[in-house]
């Protein structure tokens, strides 16, 4: 009977503290679909569907965006390739120095996002390079890699060396085993680790805060309109991303499923 | 032979270009960073002279920051410690074969931008909000009492932003313990509460330090949460180091503050490894 009761607690407890993680989202969501009386989009003044219409429209929004959707792209991909080769070196070979270097991924992680801002404005105003597009992208890769490292790292461990060696075994070479066997293997890591990448550049505020000039990202504009005012169509293009990135893992979990049970039928 | 020294090469061709990335945009900042931290001078004028008075005048100036910032982290890591661990768990031992669904319920939220649920934070606590309505009602708030702009809605918005970093780790250590341990604490007798707490506890205690650690090293570092949730009375060392860095463009005082911060957070967590314990560590580690 206690038992029983533990154990409800528990269920209660749990869906009590999914309902604390969902509540803001609610919120964010709900009020996509306010029709402000002010400025500031902070108490419910009625339904409407016109922040949906045309949210792009709002002055500055669509090129905020814009801007977050080039450079998350970019950073990915190439945080995605220059971190999968160092993930390939350090599960794949042993040598000198691969303790450095994973204290080389590991670091960047532990520090504080302001300090990573703030050493990387100190190199470019040192450097005299100018702040924008530019200092922002490389600031995301920089980041990115420890990211992706760790990802593909993980996938890479799990790895049946023996399915190359057959390849070798039938002719294969490395080049041929690494294309055709290794990669399709590997390819769910990686493009986790893209995904990963990418959300994680969207989502970054305070690291492009200080390396931005005068370049405005989706996180940047929200920024500057919290201090001004805050527009409905902020909530919207807040839940389309909710929603896209949610869509996109239900369908990468779907997908892995299938090939799971694909390869398991093979 | 050629084959051999095409592979002691190798591992070198494939860390190179990262490798040569994270040296250049971050160990090298950190070294302008270190010397930044030791100039005098007005901006746009610094000059480089072992200004070590930068570190004394910077701690003496915001101290009150610096264990603000501490409290609030301790605070928030501490409730999401709480929130999380029972979670983590249910999950882990309840979740069945809905476990990936509950997982991607959890990390869900956090693909709505950081700035927006900060926000979302600021209309359910705001003055003539819902939560606030309620607590007046039933007198835990006094009539004029109010929740945001109090250091309780900044531990409460920095707790749920990072909630994920204490969830993820405490799921993969808990996931991992071998169920057989827990049936042989049974066994010999032990009742669930004991078996929990000499069994299950001590194994997921990997998954506690990185998520403790994961948790508050970027709440000691925040600056976002007391700044759209509290107001300068609550203000944290980030937010000190953002306005000497970006309105005053006082780059000395903010680049030792950014070091002494990196420092601290070290030494805390020196302080807290050596007090779970090297040995359990290296071992989660390993995993």
């Amino acid at each position: 009977m206690i038992a029983r009761i533990r154990r409800h607690a528990l269920d209660v407890y749990a869906l009590l503290a999914l309902g604390y993680l969902f509540l803001p989202i609610a919120i964010v969501i709900a009020f996509s679909f306010n029709n402000p009386l002010g400025r500031f989009n902070y108490t419910w003044a009625g339904f409407t569907l016109k922040n949906w219409a045309h949210p792009l429209a709002y002055p500055g929004l669509g090129s905020a965006i814009w801007v977050s959707l080039e450079i998350a792209f970019l950073s990915a991909l190439v945080a995605t390739v220059l971190g999968t080769l160092i993930a390939l070196a350090l599960v794949r070979y042993r040598f000198r120095g691969s303790g450095t270097t994973n204290l080389l991924i590991f670091v960047p992680m532990t520090t504080p996002e302001i300090v990573l801002g703030a050493s990387l404005l100190t190199l470019f105003l040192n450097w005299k390079i100018p702040q924008g597009f530019g200092t922002i992208l490389i600031a995301h890769i920089m980041f990115n890699i420890s990211y992706v490292v760790v990802t593909v790292r993980a996938r890479l461990v799990g790895f049946d060396r023996h399915l190359e060696e057959a390849a070798m075994d039938l002719g294969a070479n490395e080049l041929v085993t690494f294309v055709r066997v290794t990669l399709p293997l590997i390819a769910p890591g990686i493009l986790a680790a893209g995904l990963l990448a990418f959300a994680l550049s969207v989502d970054d505020f305070v690291i492009t805060y200080f390396n931005a000039g005068t370049v405005t990202t989706f996180p940047l504009f929200v920024w500057g309109a919290a201090r001004v005012a805050v527009p409905p169509q902020i909530n919207v293009v807040g839940t389309a991303i909710f929603l896209v990135a949610v869509g996109g893992m239900f369908a990468n979990v779907i997908w892995q499923n299938r090939r799971a049970k694909r390869l398991a039928a093979a | 032979m050629h084959r051999f020294r095409s592979k002691a090469f190798a591992p070198y061709a494939l860390l190179t270009p990262g490798t040569a990335w994270l040296v250049l945009f971050f160990l090298v900042p950190m070294v302008y960073l270190g010397k930044m931290s030791l100039e005098t001078g007005l901006f746009p004028l610094f000059s480089f002279d072992w200004a070590w008075s930068n570190f004394s005048d910077a701690i003496s100036a915001y101290s009150t920051q610096f264990v603000r910032s501490l409290e609030y982290a301790a605070f928030a890591t501490a409730i999401a410690l709480l929130i999380s661990y029972p979670l983590a768990y249910w999950i882990a031992f309840r979740g069945g074969r809905w476990k990936n669904l509950f997982l991607l319920l959890v990390i869900a939220p956090f693909f709505v931008t950081y700035l927006i649920r900060t926000l979302a934070w600021q209309t359910i606590l705001s003055d003539g909000g819902v939560v606030v309505t309620i607590l007046k009602d039933v007198h835990i708030l006094g009539a004029d009492g109010r929740l945001l702009a109090t250091s309780a809605a900044v531990v409460a918005g920095i707790t749920y932003n990072f909630l994920p970093f204490m969830v993820l780790p405490l799921y993969v250590s808990l996931e991992q313990v071998d169920h057989r341990l827990i049936e042989a604490a049974g066994d010999l007798y032990a009742n669930r509460v004991v078996s929990f707490l000499r069994v299950t506890l001590p194994l997921s205690l990997p998954g506690v330090f990185a998520g403790v650690l994961l948790t508050f090293i970027p709440a000691m570092g925040d600056f976002i949460n007391a700044q759209l949730l509290g107001t300068p009375r609550q203000y944290m060392i980030g937010n000190v180091i953002q306005s000497q860095f970006l309105s005053l463009r006082n780059y000395p005082t903010a680049a030792a503050l950014s070091f002494m911060l990196m420092g601290a957070i070290l030494v805390l967590v020196l302080i807290f490894a050596r007090a779970l314990g090297t040995d359990r560590l290296t071992a989660g580690a390993a995993r």
